[in-house]
Parts: structure tokens; sequence; C-alpha cells
């Protein structure tokens, strides 16, 4: 393997990608359909989190919120606004939807950031399968609201008639790229802070280069926290343009 | 030697990375510089850069995928 | 180089050989279905709290809050006018007190200045009367001087000529010294 460079510099070992590796919880066989693994277990974790944050932080539905309840208002009122302001009044039927998949993403990066643990939203199979619920989503909606009328999205009436076909063809495979910019950007932004920062713990076993390293890693674990919210936030809004363009196709 | 060859791809793909933040920064300077200019604009169009960024680092992330492909999985 | 070559039938997975990653865990297929599956547990569970009590819940809160936010600024609205209403009337009393207390000034000094007035128009004629008194004392006792004067003049008179040795007849010295006193 590539990062294995044992042996010839004194013994450093990288695998900065074992922390990705989903293994069973119990026992040590392969990894079926429905078998218990780590996958499992920090899936549940994201889903306490955020039962824990929106059901039982607003359980008392005080006027003046507590702290939790603040939070949590906070995020309904993020959300619904960012859907209202990008996607359209008419979006708001979509909210829950929405306020579901940013919910998930935005604890399931804060929770891969506690060390040791495993982060979901960095393996393709869980992006890809979020991406592209927004584009059938998307589409379907699309063609429900809109009808044939939906394929004006790809025709650019406002363009010159030659050019038409051509950029037909441009926005018929950004489209179909959509769901791969979608789901590479989460998983690829995790990936690499995870990565990396695991890289640079590999340079802590020098004992000369350990206190860089360590401040490499906060200052690394910084940027992380920074991105895992600006990452949901961004597949959040990016999944309201979407809709917005399903809901009113029109350029 | 095929992994040999494949190392420096990867490390040549990683340069993409580098352009990306080149794009991301001209996002992020030329949105400070026009919100400097009208302050009072640039409170709703925060979403805009966001998305502006978001597009230009997705093409920076293709480039860390293929070196993450070169590496590990060719 | 990430070959399915390594016999790595003992562990769980060909993805994983000695306990570390062969290849990019990521797009080790052998997972994908077992991610996949959890994943849609999760987002319906996360979608179903969401959607059936969060998120109605903290809408009625917010609505709530907005109308008691409302409720409370009709309120302040209703105590601000009560207040304005209170100053005006507080005004309109503090004015008609002043204007009251006008009135009793201005009348009692009407009163007082035709009392003074009439005490001094009292004085006045008291004063008038007396000097009037005087006046005639003065001229009754001028009257009675003038009427000495004379007699003593008459003697006097008398006397002189009758040492001159005239013989002077009353009636004619009477009358020079009538002439003579007015002259």
């Amino acid at each position: 393997m590539a990062t294995e460079a044992q042996g010839e510099e004194g013994g450093l070992v990288f695998h900065p990608m074992d922390q990705f590796i989903v293994k069973p919880l119990f026992g040590d066989g392969p990894v079926g359909l429905f078998t218990i693994t780590n996958v499992t277990l920090w899936m549940a974790l994201t889903v306490v989190a955020v039962v824990l944050l929106m059901v039982l932080g607003t359980s008392k539905r005080s006027t003046i919120p507590g702290r939790m309840q603040s939070v949590g208002e906070l995020a309904y009122g993020f959300i619904y606004k960012m859907v209202e302001d990008v996607a359209g009044k008419d979006a708001v039927g979509f909210f829950p939807y929405i306020m579901t998949l940013f919910m998930f993403i935005v604890f399931a990066n804060f929770l891969g950031l506690i060390p040791m643990s495993f982060t979901t939203t960095s393996h393709f199979a869980v992006t890809v399968l979020l991406a592209l619920l927004v584009f059938v989503t998307v589409t379907v909606v699309g063609f429900v609201k809109n009808g044939a009328g939906f394929l004006g999205l790809f025709w650019v009436s406002s363009a010159p008639l030659a050019l038409r076909p051509i950029l037909a063809v441009i926005e018929i495979i950004s489209y179909f790229v959509r769901p791969v910019s979608h789901s590479i950007r989460l998983a690829g932004n995790l990936m690499a802070g995870h990565a990396v920062i695991k890289v640079f713990a590999g340079f802590a076993a020098i004992a000369v280069v350990s206190p860089v390293s360590v401040l490499a890693i906060t200052a690394m674990y910084g940027l992380e926290v920074l991105v895992s919210f600006i990452q949901a936030y961004v597949f959040t809004i990016l999944t309201c343009v979407y809709l917005k363009d399903a809901l009113h196709p029109s350029h | 030697m095929e992994g040999e060859l494949a190392h420096i791809g990867a490390g040549l793909a990683a340069i993409g990375s580098g352009a990306a933040a080149i794009g991301v920064g001209n996002v992020a300077g030329n949105f400070l510089s026009g919100a400097l200019r009208n302050p009072s604009a640039a409170a709703g169009q925060t979403a805009t850069l966001f998305i502006g960024i978001a597009f230009a680092e997705a093409l920076g992330i293709f480039s860390f995928l293929v070196a993450l492909l070169l590496m590990f999985a060719v | 180089m990430a070959t399915e070559t390594t016999a790595g039938t003992a562990s769980t997975s060909t993805c994983v050989v000695d306990g570390s990653a062969v290849g990019m865990p990521q797009l080790c297929f052998d997972w994908w279905p077992n991610q996949i599956f959890w994943l849609i547990v999760t987002l319906v569970v996360i979608f179903f709290f969401l959607s059936r009590i969060a998120l109605p819940r903290i809408a009625a809160v917010l609505a709530e809050r907005q109308g008691t936010i409302t409720n409370d600024l009709a309120a302040a609205e209703d105590l601000k006018a009560k207040a304005v209403e209170a100053e005006e009337a507080y005004n309109k009393a503090l004015a008609d007190a002043r204007a009251q207390a006008q009135d009793i000034v201005n009348q009692t000094k009407a009163e007082i200045k035709a009392e003074l007035d009439d005490a001094t128009a009292k004085a006045d004629a008291e004063i008038a009367a007396k000097a009037a008194e005087g006046e005639e004392k003065i001229a009754e006792i001028r009257a009675n001087a003038m009427e000495s004067v004379k007699d003593v003049a008459k003697d006097t008179a008398k006397e002189l000529v009758s040492v001159m040795g005239g013989k002077a007849d009353a009636r004619s010295i009477t009358a020079a010294i009538n002439a003579r006193m007015k002259g």
C-alpha cells in the first residue's frame, strides 16, 4: 500500500484510510445487509443527538426558551428561512425533508469529529444515496409540477437560437453531474480532512516533529469544525437551489 | 513501475486542489471587496457566496478524488 | 495496487488485510448495502421524529411567541395611550389651577387697590378739611392782628396828631389809616 512507508523512514506507519473501515460491532463475520456495524452505531448516535436537540430540547414548549430550545429554534428558523428564500414560498412543503437532510448531515459531521469515532458522511455510499434522493425528488417534482415544461430548464430561451442545442447538451450534462458533485463534495471534504489529520498524527511518532504535528492537528481540527458545518449548509442550500429549478424551471 | 507512475499521477492531480484554492480565494475576495463597497447588500448575498464557493471547491475535490483513486484504487 | 489477490478470507472482507484497509474503504462495494440500509433506516427515523413531533411543536411555540409578543405590544400601546391621557388630564388640571390662582390674585389685587383708593381719598379729604380749618384760623388770626394793628395805628396816629398840635377827629384818622392799610 502506498501509504505504508514502513521500515525505511524509521518505522513511520501511515494508515490514514483505516478510520473509514466498516466493521461489525459484534463478532468478526462478514458485513451483510443487516449486520450491526460501526455505521449502525454512529448513525444511531446521530438519531439520538437529533432527537435530544429537536424533541427533548423543545419538550417544555416554553415561550421564553431555554438553551436547548433556543438552539433547536435557531436550526428551525435557519433552514426554514433558507427554504423560503432560496427555493421559494411554495417549497415550504419540502421543509421537513430538507430539515431531515440538514440535521442528519450536520450531526453526522460533528459526531465524526469526536476522536476514534466513525464518520458516516465520509462514505460515498451514504452521500451518494443522499444526493440521489435529492436528484430523484427534484426530477420527479419537476415533471409532476410542470409536465413536459420541465424540459424548458434545458432549453435556454434567452440564448441565440443557433446556440440553444449546444447549450441544451451542456445543461443536460450539468444536470446529471449534479448528484455526482453533490455527493462527492460532502464525502470528499470530510474524508480529506480526516485523512490529513491522520497523516499529521502519523508524523507525531518522530519526537522532534511531534509538537509541530500536534499544532497542525489542532489547526486542522478547527478547520474541520468549520468545514463540518459549512458542508452541511452547502448540501442543504444546493438542495434548495435544485428544488427551485424543479418548481420554477424557466430561466 | 506502474505503481510509481500512479504516484506521480496522484501528485499531479493534487495540483488541482491548489487551483481550486485559488478559485475559492477569488470568490471570497471578490465578495469581500463588493461587500465593503456596499455593506447593506452583502447580508442578502451570503447564500450566493457559499453556493459559489461550493461550486469552485467541488472541482478541487474532484482532483483530490482522482489523486486518491490513483493512490489507493488503481 | 489494491488487488483482490491477497487472501483476505480470514478477515471480514476482501477490503481489509491484517487490520488495515486495502485501497479506499469508501470504494469497497462489499459494505455498500449495509451502509445504505442503515442510512435509510436513520433517515426514516429522523424524518419521523422531525415531521411528526419536533417541527410542528417548534412551529407552535414560535407562533405562540409571536402571538404573545403581539399581545404584549398591543397592551403596551394601550398603557402608553393611557399614560398620555393621564398626562393630558394632569396638565389640564394644572392649567386650571393656575388660571384660578391668577383670578384670585387679580381679584385680591383689585380689592386691595379699591380699599387703598378709598383710604387715600378719605385721608385726602381729611387733610383738605384740616388744611381749610387751619387756613380759616390763620385768616382769623390775621384779621384779628389787622384789627389790632389798626387800633394801634389809630391810637398812635391820634397821639401823634395831638402831640403836633392838631386836633384829629376819629373819623378822618380811621379813613386815613384804612387807606394806608389797603395801600
